[in-house]
């Protein structure tokens, strides 16, 4: 059981690291695909979010490791 | 075709230097292995990682195909950017000595001495620990290469040529390692990492927004355009994690 739930636990980790810039990132996921599904016309701007958001998470989240 | 190309050449590259960084990583570990108990339980260990990887990608794979593409674009460029930008910031905070270097000898040395210490405590035991070292390191290794090829190659019948800068990439590193017999610490980790890092996400932030219906201009070439982007930003973003070590010895 503590192998399963440690090969688990490693798996979990090839995809987050730091919590905080997960979770960032999935909410900047959620605001783009919200844009592209109101506005349709318009889905450069959810693009535009997914990209910039993306960069600022990443930014956020070095700067965050700095301070600590 | 042109457009064709814009995507694979940076998909295969990807693939190459990402699976370059695991085999390496895996390589430490199977050598570790053989060096203090032989080469039989790193060798068997290693190959029923590898099978196992083998039975996972021959059940899985079939799979894709039935998956609808948007939905497949969404999810396989979410978790891209989840794997691709946490490869990013640790290459970042690496690169501005935020956190010390990957140690490809210092890893070695370390499960070195983890073996000797669990074969003063129970020799009997040793080959199945030493066995089970080498196939958790292959398995999850491995599980991180096929990931890599799935998420740059399935959006756009890419497989193949993804497929094939890994297994060149992790042909090449068992190649070496058979001829050296020891671990590849001079293999520049962090610069690949930074490298695969930025194509990862530019791959994420391109593949997420054809899930969302975003229609990127250029199309496929906007990809290079997020890779420019990505690695203008993580330079800035290094040159800005020094500083406050600089003012501070200031």
């Amino acid at each position: 059981m503590t192998v399963l739930t440690n090969a688990l636990r490693e798996l979990a980790g090839l995809f987050v690291d730091d919590g905080a810039l997960a979770l960032v990132i999935i909410a900047v996921v959620v605001l783009a695909g919200m844009v592209a599904t109101l506005m349709p016309d318009a889905s450069l701007a959810a693009g535009a979010i997914l990209l910039f958001g993306c960069l600022a998470a990443l930014l956020a989240s070095v700067a965050r490791a700095v301070r600590r | 075709m042109t457009s064709n190309l814009a995507l694979v050449w940076p998909a295969v590259t990807a693939a190459f230097l990402a699976s370059l960084v695991e085999a390496v990583e895996a390589l430490t570990i199977v050598l570790a292995v053989a060096i203090v108990r032989g080469w039989r339980p790193a060798g068997l260990g290693a190959l029923a990682g590898l099978a196992v990887l083998a039975l996972i990608v021959t059940a899985l794979g079939p799979l894709l195909d039935l998956v609808p593409l948007r939905l497949l674009q969404l999810v396989i460029g979410i978790l891209l950017l989840l794997f691709g930008m946490r490869w990013l910031r640790k290459a970042i905070l690496r690169a501005a000595g935020v956190i010390p270097l990957h140690d490809e000898a210092a890893a070695f040395a370390t499960e070195t001495a983890e073996l000797r210490e669990q074969a003063r405590r129970n020799e009997a035991r040793l080959d199945w620990i030493g066995a089970l070292t080498t196939f958790k390191a292959v398995l999850l290794e491995g599980l991180e290469v096929v990931f890599i090829v799935i998420a740059l190659g399935a959006g756009r019948g890419m497989l193949v040529p993804a497929s094939v800068g890994a297994v060149a990439a992790c042909l090449a590193v068992a190649a070496v390692g058979l001829i050296v017999h020891r671990p590849l610490a001079r293999v520049p980790e962090n610069t690949l990492k930074f490298a695969v890092g930025i194509m990862l996400s530019a791959f994420g932030v391109f593949w997420t927004g054809e899930g969302l219906g975003v229609a990127w201009p250029g199309a496929d070439f906007a990809i290079v355009i997020f890779a420019a982007i990505f690695l203008a930003v993580s330079v800035a973003a290094v040159a800005l994690a020094r500083r406050p070590k600089a003012e501070a010895l200031s």
